[in-house]
């Protein structure tokens, strides 16, 4: 019986050390910014999902692409249908690790400038990016943001010929979370 | 230590499993418990099969300006330059007032008939939890011929209208393919012969396929059920559809030179398989004209 209690107790500690901090956000805003000579493009999409592992330093993000409205819906429907191909590829995913979470303190209010790494999964293929996460504390609510410059031809997004001068050749991606929940 | 040793083989076997979880996606169980929904787009490239309805809409504040071009009978041969010698045209204007409403107004040179339509989206296909196994449209319009007559008793503007209901309903298969059936309800004030009937029904049906992301094969045909004349044929087109950002380019081949209903379903009397091919060509530009 004492053996039994004592392994429970042991189990529960080593529970305890890798129980984590994690939160999460269900309608992270994603939204991307092409500036090019003949023409301005932007699309926000609200339905992104956001995991951050604030003791591992992990993050992780989901992004559906048919998520992303358009002022123009003949763009809306250009962006699916030929150039993220959304029915072949319905998701972007960003797969990161923070390094110097430790630095972060979510039940302190403050803003927390954090580099991040990882993978960006977008239209099938995989690249390494590296930018800064921003971690804000107000008022005990926690949000964060963090800003992307993708090129499309790194994610073999072809732009043909004759659209060249009104897709910019990077594009600013934004994503900002307005309020990170505890799991 | 005897009994340590087994608490901490489970508890490591414990941390195992944490890690093993840790490997997986942090998104695991959250993005599962949100229901995906998504509308299905891009049936078709255009508003138009090519004559027919399409199962796509204008979205709100677009402009479609439409010219469209059908050239003599190919078989003409090279006296005429295979047909390319004549032509008829209709110029229009559609617009999306809401991305489930539009309409459009045209003039075709074809007994210089003037013609009008309003469309709607009753239905739309959709995959998810909120899943629609098609879309289901309706489009009302109604034409009037402007041409002089030389008739004993002239026509007036009542005789020389006619109206038309359709029905449009369809679904995108898969990426490529995708295929509507469109029935059709026409009534002319005056026909020209006994043997036709004023008001008569009409099965339509439309496909296309698409060969690669902006360049598709469609066809659309349209049986008229009775009250035609007999030396009437079924209007038959098949074509090219090439997408170039705002425009839309439809290059096709058919048996009518009719591009509104009442032309295409009534006056159409070539037969497309013996050789009476026409070439034309449908040319969409959209503009976002109101955010």
């Amino acid at each position: 019986m004492k053996r039994i209690f004592f392994s429970v107790a042991v189990i529960l500690a080593a529970n305890h050390c890798f129980a984590q901090a994690r939160y999460f956000s269900k309608d992270a805003a994603v939204s991307f910014y092409s500036k090019a000579l003949f023409e301005n493009i932007e699309a926000h999409n609200k339905t992104a999902i956001c995991v951050v592992d604030m003791t591992g330093g992990k993050i992780e993000f989901s992004v559906p692409i048919k998520g992303f409205q358009f002022e123009n819906s003949l763009m809306q429907e250009h962006f699916n249908e030929n150039y993220l191909e959304s029915d072949k590829y319905p998701k972007a995913a960003f797969k990161g690790t923070i390094p110097s979470v430790g630095n972060v303190n979510l039940s302190k209010d403050g803003v927390y400038k954090v580099p991040m790494s990882g993978t960006l999964i977008m239209h099938g293929v995989s690249n390494p990016v590296t930018t800064e996460a921003v971690f804000t504390v107000k008022e005990g609510v926690a949000s964060a943001s963090a800003e992307f410059i993708i090129k499309p031809e790194d994610y073999n997004i072809k732009i043909p010929a004759l659209v060249r001068d009104k897709v910019a050749k990077s594009v600013r991606v934004v994503v900002e979370i307005p309020l990170l929940k505890k799991i | 230590m005897k009994k340590l040793i087994p608490s901490i083989f489970l508890s490591l076997a414990c941390c195992q499993l944490v890690n093993a979880q840790e490997t997986e996606s942090l998104l695991k169980g959250i993005e599962d418990s949100i229901p995906p929904n998504e509308k299905v787009t891009g049936a078709f490239k255009s508003t138009r099969v090519i004559n027919a309805h399409s199962l796509e809409m204008l979205g709100k504040g677009h402009l479609d300006f439409r010219i469209l071009h059908r050239f003599g009978r190919v078989n003409q041969g090279i006296k005429q330059f295979f047909g390319l010698d004549a032509a008829t045209m209709r110029m229009s204007f559609d617009y999306g007032i809401t991305d489930n409403v539009m309409v459009g107004i045209g003039r075709s040179t074809l007994r210089k008939e003037y013609d009008a339509f309003i469309k709607a989206r009753i239905l739309q296909q959709s995959k998810g939890s909120k899943s629609v196994p098609l879309s289901l449209l309706i489009a009302a319009g109604s034409t009037v011929w402007t041409e002089e007559s030389f008739e004993p008793v002239k026509p007036d503007f009542n005789d020389r209208s006619a109206y038309y209901v359709q029905l449009i309903a369809g679904r995108k298969f898969s990426q490529r393919l995708s295929f509507q059936l469109s029935p059709l309800f026409l009534h002319r004030n005056m026909v020209e012969t006994p043997e036709e009937e004023k008001s008569i029904f009409v099965l339509g049906g439309g496909a296309r396929y698409k060969v690669s992301k902006r360049i598709a094969i469609t066809a659309d045909y349209h049986h008229a059920l009775d009250g035609v004349p007999d030396d009437n044929t079924d209007p038959l087109s098949i074509g090219v559809d090439i997408e170039t950002g705002g425009h839309v380019f439809q290059l096709h081949f058919s048996n009518t030179s009719g591009m509104n209903e009442r032309a295409y379903i009534t006056q159409t009397n070539e037969k497309f398989f013996n050789g009476d091919i026409r070439f034309g060509f449908n040319l969409s530009r959209i503009f976002k004209i109101r955010k």
